[in-house]
């Protein structure tokens, strides 16, 4: 049977979102709305020392001060942030030494998601710090990160027992007043990772997290610090997979990387939340604020693949302060049905002879919207700056858009910037091509849509490509391989 | 009084020099309301954010000259293209000069926005497309239109050309410390048609000018329109241009733009296609130096199947100058086919230059073939190293290099005694002599 790009676009349509289904776990929740008396709240829950509570209390007094940004290529129905309960937990939260203990109704979400958090894992040299509505639950092989006197656990703990380290980098990437959603997130946020690894220490191992959105009505407020000190290299895995749930869910996370001098930090991302089903009902609301600050010689490496969401409001960014020091960015992002993404990436070029590449790849399919908006700055001190960027759309079908909003602003006359981007759609040349070459259309489509993001692909560390290759089988591969 | 305040009071006095009851004064009344709503804007909106006009809301500008001026055509003749017999339409201050302009009604109309207002025999062509494609909503767009009284007008009937290309010519005499001129232009070009026009704004003096000028350019069916903006100004004189293209099946429509000279330019170029197998063509070619800042907003709005577009900016930036592209194409779900091109290369030659470029793409067709690139850079150095060991000294090798940077621009000129006269002024602008043309 002859595959063509009208039946496959039937598929992406009609697929549903596999990984659909809420698992009943008692959850410990506060009342919805938002006020200073919840934040403190949190904060209590947390078992927080009282200069977090301030850190948080300043935030959300800024935050009632802001606006919600407007300018980015989306529409959707404003949350209402009265109506979300801002802190849910599992109730039941002992500390695991192992799997064993831990609930099995728990550990049967985690193999729906196919996510094997027992021996496979282990073997594949993963260490997991499970987040499970906003509190880690169990995390693994802290054994063998604490030899190397690497820190990973849940932020909250880190504020416990290492209010020293969180103090001293909490807020500086990203500041509590940063944005509209960072400033909610900072006054808010629930739990989240926190990673350092001392000076000159290589992470043996991938480190990774999971954050799903479980209890219906709770937003996700999670945050990440991720110190890398002089010399360290880590890279760290953060996936995500989201019950259907009829009601928007919000989800307002803020990661902060920081690479010292020499330090090489990796941060890859599979971001599959519930995209909507085909009318549009429902999904995530999915507004991120990532940055990294990058020291003399460091370097970061931002690598997303993002399928999910209904909204995708996420711009990944490198602050290149230190001299030498290089960013890069790359992202997939497929879009379906009525998912809207505005995605893309921040280079600020502010040491000498710094670096940036960014390659996106953006695929739209149904009736969404999928847009690339990135800025690439270049200060007048930031001599022999570099970036290259590329950014190519595909576009499956003439009811969904591509769009481009690259700003470049450069100061500096020995900077050398370049950028360009193509939008198209599959070749009726390159299938007759493979056709010719005895490849049915249906393999020709695959071959095709996998060769565009192959590109990105192939940064994801092993472990974490097969389930990232998944992701996008779900979204689109599978449909046409 | 701020400018804003100014010119809502002046349009009440401006209402006494105009005819009241013709249609096109509604057109006014609306436009200045949404002024008045709107006000000059600001750096917080989008399309604004790389450009300030506030420097020019606190210059306490002339509305309406106050005396005529005359000027010698001796005096002035530098500033047409006078090597070739052209039509003209010349105004002093905003005030045409029968004195130095040649205007015909042979065929083609080349004439007066003024009296195609008053002439009854215009009246349709007023009617038809007078404020059809220009922006009812973009506040300098829609001040300019409830000032509009005074223009060049071209309408060039089916199957005809006019004999010989046109010049629009805005002179200002500095009679006034600051002067606001308010052009506006229609030019039509109905089916099969074919016109070439040249336009350029001149500040004699040191006084402050601000034009505010805009352009509706209707193409035809099949219709070849050249337009050709020479922007070398003075230091002190500040322009915002709004140029309106519909454009018919089959029409070729090309617009170069050369900025090499004013305090502040800032072009807003608009393409819509409404028809089918369209070529539009944006040339730019942009050399500063000083404190001079040119801001080139392009919009192709691809609305029909099968149309091309191409773009291609260049920019060399001096001193403390700044640079701002912002181009943008838009292609609806029924544009298949699509063919859209857009390129913007920048070199900086200096560390207190800036360049801000944001080239967008906003696709909703699938069978397209869109892309965009921009680079910034400097020049080759294996190239120069090249010419100087050729015993070309740096200053004429550098400039070599320029010409080369935007000779694709020039190449397609077609008015060669134009593209001459765009070198003399580039060589200028670089301080060199070539002693030959490119």
């Amino acid at each position: 049977m002859a595959y063509t790009e009208e039946e496959l676009k039937k598929e992406l349509e009609t697929k549903e979102y596999e990984y659909g289904f809420y698992t009943d776990i008692e959850s410990d929740t506060l009342p919805k709305g938002l006020n200073e008396e919840i934040v403190i709240a949190i904060s209590k829950k947390k078992e927080e020392p009282e200069w977090m509570t301030e850190w948080r209390l300043e935030a959300f007094r800024a935050w009632q001060e802001m606006e919600e940004p407007e300018w980015a290529n989306v529409t959707y129905k404003k949350p209402d942030f009265q109506g979300i309960s801002y802190y849910s937990a599992p109730n039941k939260k002992p500390k695991y030494d192992s799997l064993d203990e831990v609930d099995p109704e728990l550990l049967d979400t985690f193999k729906k998601l196919g996510i094997s958090l027992d021996e496979q894992k282990k073997l594949a040299g993963v260490a997991v710090d499970i987040v499970m509505d906003s509190v880690s639950v169990a995390t693994t092989f802290k054994k063998t990160l604490a030899e190397k006197g690497i820190i990973f656990c849940s932020i909250s703990e880190a504020i416990k027992e290492h209010p020293e380290l969180v103090k001293k980098y909490i807020g500086t990437v990203v500041p509590k007043k940063d944005n509209f959603y960072a400033a909610l997130n900072s006054a808010v946020f629930s739990d989240g990772s926190f990673c350092y690894i001392p000076k000159g220490v290589r992470c043996p191992m991938e480190l990774s997290t999971y954050f799903r959105i479980n209890q219906a009505g709770t937003g996700q407020f999670e945050r990440t610090l991720v110190v890398a000190d002089e010399g360290s290299y880590v890279s760290y895995l953060e996936g995500c997979t989201a019950p259907s749930r009829d009601e928007n869910q919000l989800h307002a996370a803020v990661v902060e990387l920081i690479a010292l001098d020499n330090a090489e930090i990796k941060y890859s991302t599979v971001q599959n939340w519930f995209p909507g089903d085909k009318e549009g009902k429902g999904g995530v609301f999915n507004f991120v604020t990532k940055r990294g600050l990058c020291e003399k010689n460091a370097k970061i490496s931002w690598t997303q693949v993002e399928t999910g969401s209904a909204v995708t409001w996420k711009y990944p960014s490198c602050v290149l302060k230190g001299d030498n020091s290089i960013g890069e960015f790359y992202s997939i992002a497929v879009t379906n049905n009525y998912q809207q993404a505005d995605t893309g990436t921040k280079m600020i070029h502010l040491g000498k002879n710094t670096k940036s590449t960014i390659i996106s790849k953006g695929i739209s399919a149904g009736q969404s919207q999928n847009s690339y908006r990135g800025l690439v700055q270049v200060s007048s001190r930031a001599d022999n700056a570099r970036n290259f960027s590329q950014c190519d759309s595909l576009l499956m079908g003439n009811r969904c858009g591509a769009h481009t909003f690259p700003y470049i602003e450069v100061k500096n006359k020995s900077a050398q910037i370049e950028h360009e981007a193509t939008t198209s759609k599959i070749g009726e040349d390159q299938i007759f091509y493979c056709n010719q070459r005895g490849i049915d259309t249906e393999k020709a489509i695959a071959l095709i849509v996998n060769g565009f993001s192959k590109e990105v692909l192939n940064k994801l560390p092993m472990e974490f490509a097969v389930e990232a290759q998944k992701l996008l089988e779900i979204s689109l591969e599978g449909s046409v391989g | 009084m701020d400018l804003k305040e100014k010119l809502i009071s002046s349009f009440l006095a401006f209402e006494n020099n105009v005819d009241l009851d013709h249609p096109v004064h509604e057109v006014r009344s609306e436009a200045i309301k949404n002024f008045e709503n709107k006000g000059f804007p600001s750096k917080k909106e989008e399309a604004w954010k790389y450009t300030s006009l506030n420097n020019l809301q606190k210059v306490d500008f002339s509305i309406f000259p106050k005396e005529e001026s005359t000027l010698e055509y001796k005096d002035v003749k530098k500033y047409f293209l006078h090597e070739i017999d052209t039509y003209k339409i010349v105004f002093v201050d905003g005030v045409y000069s029968s004195y130095l302009s040649e205007t015909t009604h042979d065929g083609v109309d080349v004439c007066l926005m003024s009296s195609a207002f008053s002439k009854p025999m215009f009246r349709q062509v007023i009617e038809v497309y007078f404020n059809k494609i220009a922006s009812k909503d973009e506040s300098l767009t829609t001040l300019n239109t409830a000032f509009s009284k005074e223009g060049a007008y071209i309408y060039i009937p089916k199957n005809k050309m006019p004999k010989k290309p046109i010049q629009i010519l805005h002179l200002a005499t500095g009679n006034e410390a600051a002067l606001m001129l308010q052009p506006r232009n229609l030019i039509v070009a109905e089916d099969n048609a074919e016109v070439q026009i040249i336009e350029r704004h001149q500040s004699l003096t040191d006084n402050e000018v601000f034009t505010n000028s805009v352009t509706e350019i209707f193409a035809g069916k099949d219709a070849n329109v050249d337009y050709y903006k020479v922007q070398n100004d003075a230091p002190t004189a500040s322009l915002v241009d709004n140029t309106y293209i519909s454009q018919k099946d089959n029409s070729v429509v090309r617009v170069h733009t050369f900025s090499f000279g004013g305090k502040l330019i800032r072009n807003n170029l608009n393409f819509y296609q409404n028809g089918e197998r369209i070529d539009s063509t944006l040339k730019g070619v942009t050399i500063l130096g000083d404190k001079q800042h040119v801001d080139h907003h392009t919009l192709v709005h691809h609305r029909q199947p099968n149309c091309e577009s191409h773009q291609d900016y260049k920019g060399i930036f001096g001193d403390s100058s700044t640079g701002v592209f912002n181009g943008k194409i838009i292609v609806d779900k029924i544009a298949q086919k699509t063919d859209a091109f857009q390129q913007n290369n920048n070199i900086l030659l200096s560390d207190r230059a800036t360049i801000n470029s944001k080239p967008q793409l906003e696709i909703f067709a699938d069978d397209v073939k869109c892309s965009h690139g921009c680079t910034i850079g400097q020049l080759d150095d294996d190239a120069l190293f090249y010419l100087r060991s050729r015993g070309i000294p740096k200053k004429e090798a550098t400039a070599l290099l320029m010409y080369a940077f935007a000779n694709n621009v020039l190449e397609s000129v077609r008015i060669p005694e134009l593209k001459s006269r765009v070198n003399k002024i580039i060589a200028n602008k670089l301080g060199v002599r070539i002693g030959f043309d490119l």
